[in-house]
């Protein structure tokens, strides 16, 4: 097959090109510029964009012996990613821009664009699993490492682009597994810092993206009967869930924490309330994505954080919406988050989180 | 992966070493002696240094005394400017503004931005018609209003993206009524077209080596004797004080050589070139008829190894991808950035549209060319072109 590696210049994506070299595909790398304006460097573990991430990537290449290629995404990566993440946090949602890139990005513009050159399938150094079944269906699957599996954010794919894309590192035992082949493979990046921060997000400071980009808009932060009990500087930099950087003025009165438990994007403010109001066990969720027709009523396990635990649930689905009750509640479940459905270690679909409230009196 | 070259159309990026210039080298690389020790290795080593000087100097109509080596072009273009500018500054201090046209390459235009926005000075870009040639009015006009406050003016010889030859007659008439010093880069003249230092009347010219069949890492400024050039880098003192740095007796005799070769030879390869050239172009418009010749029609007022086009609706580098993966090398021409290629300053300054800037490609021939490069170009072009419309679709979509 003729296959598009892309290249991040991470150790990741180096040691997944390497296999598809491996499995004997005909394997070019891509490096994707996304933005216009890249730092030289890249500091510590954040962003991965820098020219020397693409440096680096190139090299990668080099050992390998494959061909190299830098593609100009940026435009498309500011419009879609860059654009959806300001205005979802400005609606007052939470957006994962991991997500939208993967929609958008990785298996749109760039899956597209490799296909009208010719390829067959784009590689990525995503941990998952694609598994074929006997009858030719091809399912994505958790990572063998649970703890690197990043199904969550290629869930919103769908079927038709998991079939052009390769995973080589579904399979790696651990992290340091990766590395290890890294090293032995002799690519200069087998020790290159993880890269865990939004990559657009330079510095890692969000609450300072959101308001260099969106201005400042100072408003109130309310408890849930309505009292004034602080200020913020723009209700869009809260988070459900948020508890550090709520600068209230005065304690609750019961003296434990609180929380962000809603943003009012309308009247700009920013409600707050205790862990145990939080607590949420019905989650509904629209566009709606499968990787096969799903029944209209079924048990699952959903995921709504790129790091979360999944928890059972009960799915039921009526066109692109999905609502799902919580075996048990789960608390900081924003609108915007995906919501990813497994069965097992496999992947059912995903959608996006409208709403989520409590059916049930608090179970503990 | 690799596959055999089946046509390499990037001259203008590097050109394969000419003969001379590997005879050269090898005959000298293991030669102990640092050219400025006074002993008898040293000596030996600086009679090389100085005949290779002498040789240049002659193939390039200039003295020996006017060649100030350099380790390439861009080291050369940056001496030119920051040095020319500190010392008229130094002079006059009225004198800040850098003039230069807006088709510059990088090694001119970056030092003039560079000076602009640390060292005082005013940057004043030239502007350029449809097919890239300086526009000697604007030129007249920026010189009648500002003439007294001019430090410098850098035009190329020629534009090595659409290969535009520029009207350096006109230019060094009109600077000289202004007393304004002129550097020309000729890095792509050279080999190409006559380049005669005294007869252009220019104050200093960029040459560099391996743009003309020498080695990677060689240059030279030829800077008028008596002309005034403040230091960028200091230390030992050679080159007049003007570019310290132990000279490398065998990659300048290398250099030598080759410009020696390329210019002796240049009365038989231009012809024979440029009629590939011909029919690369006609070629190209046959099989793309969309495609546009960008740079002069008239094959007089452009270099004869280049020829440069627009491919509507195509994207640079997935025209670029496809004619690599079909053994065909070419270039999109422009400067990258970390290997992204940005829509060409050259075009842009042109009036061509960002949108159509973005399909460009730069074929560009020389001395080892053939027509079975041309051929397979042509052949592969038609459908190199439908893929990257499909891709470039794909990518509006």
């Amino acid at each position: 097959m003729r296959v598009l590696a892309a290249l991040s210049g991470g150790v990741d994506s180096a040691v997944a090109a390497a296999r598809a070299v491996d499995a004997g595909h005909d394997v070019v790398g891509v490096h994707m510029a996304l933005s216009r304006t890249r730092d030289q460097f890249r500091t510590g573990s954040r962003g991965c964009c820098s020219i020397e991430d693409a440096g680096d990537a190139r090299r990668a290449a080099d050992v390998l012996g494959i061909p190299y290629y830098v593609w100009d995404l940026s435009e498309q990566f500011e419009q879609t990613v860059v654009a959806d993440f300001l205005a979802e946090y400005e609606a007052g949602r939470t957006p994962n821009p991991c997500v939208r890139c993967n929609e958008h990005i990785k298996f749109a513009a760039l899956l597209d664009k490799a296909v009208a050159l010719g390829f067959d399938a784009v590689c990525t150094g995503h941990y998952a699993r694609v598994v074929v079944q006997a009858d030719g269906a091809r399912e994505l699957h958790r990572a063998l490492d649970e703890a690197k599996d990043q199904s969550y954010v290629l869930a919103v794919m769908g079927p038709e682009r998991l079939a052009r894309s390769m995973f080589p590192l579904g399979d790696v035992a651990s992290k340091d597994e990766t590395r290890a082949e890294a090293a032995a493979r002799g690519l200069s990046v087998s020790a290159k810092p993880d890269s865990y921060d939004i990559c657009f997000v330079a510095d890692g400071d969000t609450q300072g993206f959101l308001r260099a980009r969106l201005g400042s808009r100072p408003g109130e932060v309310v408890d849930t009967a309505g009292e004034v009990v602080g200020e913020h500087d723009g209700a869009y930099a809260y988070t459900v869930g948020q508890r550090r950087g709520l600068a209230l003025g005065r304690p609750a009165a019961d003296g434990k924490p609180r929380y962000v438990l809603s943003i009012e994007p309308v009247n700009n403010r920013v409600v707050v309330g205790s862990a145990d109001e939080l607590l949420v066990d019905v989650v509904t969720a629209d566009r709606a994505v499968w990787f096969s027709a799903p029944g209209e009523d079924f048990d699952c396990e959903v995921q709504v954080r790129a790091h979360g635990v999944p928890v059972a649930a009960r799915a039921r689905v009526v066109g692109g919406v999905v609502e799902v009750t919580l075996v048990d509640g789960l608390r900081g479940v924003a609108p915007g988050q995906s919501l990813v459905l497994y069965a097992g270690s496999r992947v059912l679909g995903q959608a996006t989180v409208t709403a989520s409230s409590r059916a049930r009196a608090a179970a503990r | 992966m690799t596959r055999d070259v089946t046509a390499y159309l990037d001259h203008a990026a590097t050109t394969p070493m000419l003969p001379a210039a590997v005879d050269a080298l090898t005959s000298e690389l293991a030669r102990t002696g640092n050219p400025s020790s006074l002993h008898a290795s040293g000596r030996a080593a600086r009679r090389v240094v100085e005949e290779s000087r002498e040789s240049l100097a002659a193939a390039l109509g200039a003295r020996p005394s006017d060649v100030l080596w350099t380790s390439g072009g861009t080291e050369a273009d940056n001496l030119a400017v920051k040095g020319l500018f500190w010392a008229r500054r130094r002079e006059d201090a009225d004198r800040r503004r850098i003039l230069v046209s807006a088709v510059e390459h990088h090694a001119v235009l970056d030092p003039a931005f560079w000076m602009a926005e640390h060292a005082g000075a005013e940057l004043v870009l030239l502007p350029v018609d449809r097919d890239g040639v300086l526009e000697v009015e604007a030129l007249r006009e920026e010189l009648e209003a500002h003439g007294d406050q001019a430090a410098l003016l850098s035009v190329m010889w020629a534009n090595n993206e659409v290969g535009a030859l520029q009207p350096l007659d006109a230019v060094v008439s009109l600077a000289r009524r202004f007393g304004v010093p002129v550097h020309a880069d000729a890095v792509q003249a050279v080999g190409q077209v006559p380049v005669d230092f005294a007869a252009s009347g220019l104050d200093a010219l960029t040459v560099s080596g391996h743009k003309v069949g020498g080695p990677g890492g060689t240059g030279a400024l030829i800077a008028r004797r008596g002309l005034e050039l403040m230091p960028v880098q200091h230390g030992g003192g050679q080159e007049r004080g003007v570019r310290s740095g132990t000279l490398d007796a065998a990659l300048l005799a290398s250099f030598a050589a080759a410009v020696d070769q390329a210019v002796a030879t240049r009365d038989v390869t231009a012809p024979r070139v440029a009629a590939l050239r011909d029919q690369l172009v006609a070629g190209v418009l046959e099989v793309a008829p969309d495609a546009v010749l960008r740079g002069p029609a008239d094959t007089a007022r452009r270099l004869p190894f280049n020829a440069h086009f627009t491919f509507p609706g195509c994207e640079g580098d997935s025209l670029l991808y496809l004619l690599d993966s079909a053994g065909v090398e070419a270039s999109t021409g422009s400067a990258c950035q970390a290997g992204v290629p940005r829509p060409s300053h050259v075009l842009l300054a042109m009036g061509v549209d960002e949108h159509d800037a973005r399909g460009a490609l730069r074929f560009s021939l020389g001395h080892t060319s053939s027509a079975d490069d041309v051929a397979a170009l042509l052949e592969a072009l038609p459908a190199v072109v439908d893929r990257a419309r499909a891709a470039g679709l794909a990518a509006v979509r």
